[in-house]
């Protein structure tokens, strides 16, 4: 089997225009535009109930969109399901596998759904266990599994029939760090592999992770779009951290950084409370940069650190208010999720 | 948004090509009858009902209850009286399982993967049903291993034997239309038991099963008459005793489960597949 091509027009593995599903009172996607380029990963970014999951539900098929057009691999979301089905994988906020059986025989039973022969289904079983380093518990229930392997079997199985388009709905909610480093390991390599990704997500650090190009969406609408580091660029970089081993010297060190005139850094503040300098950066020589002059000037530290900032601040700079928390569709998925990992 | 994005994406003209040839289908509900199959070897308690209700259900009526209904001394006759009618029994407490099964699936994020699957979407449902019938087939011969423990004997032909069997199988699968309705339609799979007793309780108690209707007030007796499990029972009777009408009672029953399947099988079908 060989990944099936895309002819779209303009290369873009997916298209959406104007999309709409309302739930009675609800207006879980309210009119959304997106495109997906070919081979690259496009980051839904949005807080609970902007209307992540019900966009991918849509986009594979589980629901039928109230207006709108959306082309996925050149194929109608509405009117050709069939075919469209042939050309995704889908990987959910909770596990789609079936827990009762073993990690094998979840995806020997995908391999025989997608047409594969017993052999090729055997084969292809072994070879994705194999990848997602799964092999040693192929053949304990999926229910025994850990979050992170049970994840990885979803990843797994969704890459079973090669698609064309993979959607991930928050593919690392309720995971621990550990284990949401090999999902971004693994979904980088699928993208090198060349599959188009359209990724939902609630933090900020995995758009930043993974994705080529994002589209924030609230209330069911797109607030903004563009590439990360034009997001990033409005939304002001990152923060940089650093904490002297004598919190005494802190005025004196947001003093020597505010005087070094490096490039691109207006100034520093002292947070006493916290022990630590805060100072926003935008690249990675900025970092390098600051911690060359205080280490010239022969200052003890403690520690450094840096943070992007959060979803809460991404909206706050784009919008001008705080994120919404409503209660969508979302939040009943995350129930379920809860449900499944407890 | 600036009005030239606006156009609408082109698809690829022409119909929706994939569509599920029947040997792929075939092939898609083998792979689907593996999976549920796998499932009970995994979780072997859930074969109980099917496995202890038939022991259970024969020893209590037999021995508690059967003194009282046949009159003291007549065990043999009530064998013969009980056995062929919980026949019709077993398919309805079997089916009812369907019910939640579907229900629980549904909770499950595995659902969602079929469904984005190209696969025919009644294939899930349908292996479902196949592997029902097994644990129905299972049933029922532990019943009748009871019934021969008990002193059953087949009084009429083989074939007639056999008829009894393929009867009440083809009622039970017809049944689990009705509860693959209802795990489809409620909540949880609590709701669906305590439905599905409200429905049972009546038609199981209110029929020839345990005892014969003579003594029961006119309008019971008049709903024994239509009840399905009356005839499926009477039917089943006469075939294994080898005597009384197996025509009318048999025709009658048939009827119901064509009735059944018409109804129910094209609402559950396309409830599963609109179901978000």
């Amino acid at each position: 089997m060989t990944r099936q091509t895309i002819t779209t027009k303009g290369g873009n593995a997916v298209e959406v225009r104007g999309l709409v599903k309302h739930f009675g009172e609800v207006k879980a996607v309210d009119g959304v535009d997106l495109d997906v380029r070919e081979g690259t990963v496009l980051g839904v970014l949005g807080p609970n109930g902007a209307g992540k999951t019900t966009l991918v539900r849509c986009l594979s098929t589980l629901l039928v969109p109230d207006a709108g057009r959306a082309v996925v691999a050149g194929f109608d979301v509405v009117r050709q399901p069939r075919a469209l089905r042939r050309t995704i994988g889908l990987t959910g906020q909770y596990a789609s596998v079936d827990e009762k059986l073993s990690g094998w025989e979840n995806l020997y039973m995908i391999g025989r759904l997608l047409d594969l022969s017993r052999k090729d289904a055997r084969k292809r079983a072994d070879e994705m266990l194999e990848r997602f380093s799964l092999t040693e518990a192929a053949k304990r229930p999926a229910a025994k599994y850990s979050g992170g392997m049970r994840r990885r079997l979803d990843l797994a199985a969704s890459m079973i029939g090669r698609p064309a388009v993979l959607y991930l709905d928050e593919p690392t909610t309720g995971l621990d760090p550990r284990t949401r480093n090999e999902v971004w390991e693994e979904v980088q390599r699928m993208v090198r592999e060349g599959a188009t990704v359209l990724l939902t997500t609630q933090y900020m650090e995995e758009a930043e992770q993974l994705a080529d190009e994002l589209t924030v969406i609230d209330r069911g609408r797109v607030i903004a779009e563009g590439r990360v580091d034009e997001l990033k660029a409005k939304v002001g970089g990152r923060t940089l951290q650093i904490r002297p081993t004598d919190p005494g010297e802190l005025d004196r060190m947001t003093g020597v950084i505010a005087e070094a005139g490096l490039d691109g850094i207006a100034g520093a503040t002292a947070d006493h409370d916290g022990g630590v300098v805060n100072v926003p950066i935008i690249s990675d020589e900025q970092l390098t940069a600051v911690v060359a002059v205080l280490g010239r000037q022969g200052f003890a530290l403690a520690g450094i650190s840096t943070h992007l900032p959060s979803l809460d601040e991404v909206f706050l700079a784009i919008t001008g208010q705080k994120s919404s928390e409503a209660d969508g569709p979302e939040s009943e998925s995350d129930e379920q999720y809860a449900e499944v990992s407890a | 948004m600036s009005a030239a994005t606006m156009t609408a994406p082109l698809a690829k003209p022409g119909a929706d090509e994939g569509r599920i040839g029947i040997r792929a289908n075939l092939r898609h509900i083998g792979a689907l009858v593996r999976r549920n199959a796998l499932q009970i070897k995994q979780d072997p308690e859930s074969m109980f009902d099917a496995l202890l209700m038939p022991v259970i259900f024969i020893l209590l009526f037999v021995y508690v209850f059967g003194g009282a209904i046949a009159g003291k001394g007549n065990q043999q006759e009530y064998v013969q009286y009980l056995v062929p009618g919980m026949m019709a029994m077993m398919g309805m407490n079997i089916a009812m399982a369907v019910g939640t099964g579907v229900n629980e699936d549904f909770r499950k994020g595995v659902m969602d993967r079929f469904r984005t699957m190209p696969i025919a979407r009644s294939s899930v449902l349908i292996a479902k049903i196949v592997v029902e019938i097994g644990r129905m087939l299972i049933a029922t011969a532990i019943l009748l291993g009871m019934g021969f423990l008990l002193g059953l004997e087949i009084r009429g032909g083989i074939l007639e034997f056999l008829a009894s069997i393929v009867l009440s199988t083809v009622f039970g699968a017809a049944l689990m239309w009705i509860f693959i309705l209802l795990g489809l339609s409620v909540k949880t799979p609590q709701a669906v038991q305590g439905m599905a007793m409200l429905v049972l309780m009546p038609l199981q108690f209110g029929s020839s099963i345990f005892a014969p209707t003579q003594s029961m007030p006119g309008w019971l007796e008049g709903f024994t008459k239509v009840n399905p499990l009356s005839n499926l029972a009477d039917a089943a009777r006469a075939l294994i005793n080898g005597h009384g009408a197996v025509a009318h009672p048999a025709l009658i029953t048939l009827g119901w489960a064509v009735a059944i399947t018409a109804v129910t099988m094209p609402l559950a079908v396309a409830k599963f597949r609109n179901k978000t």
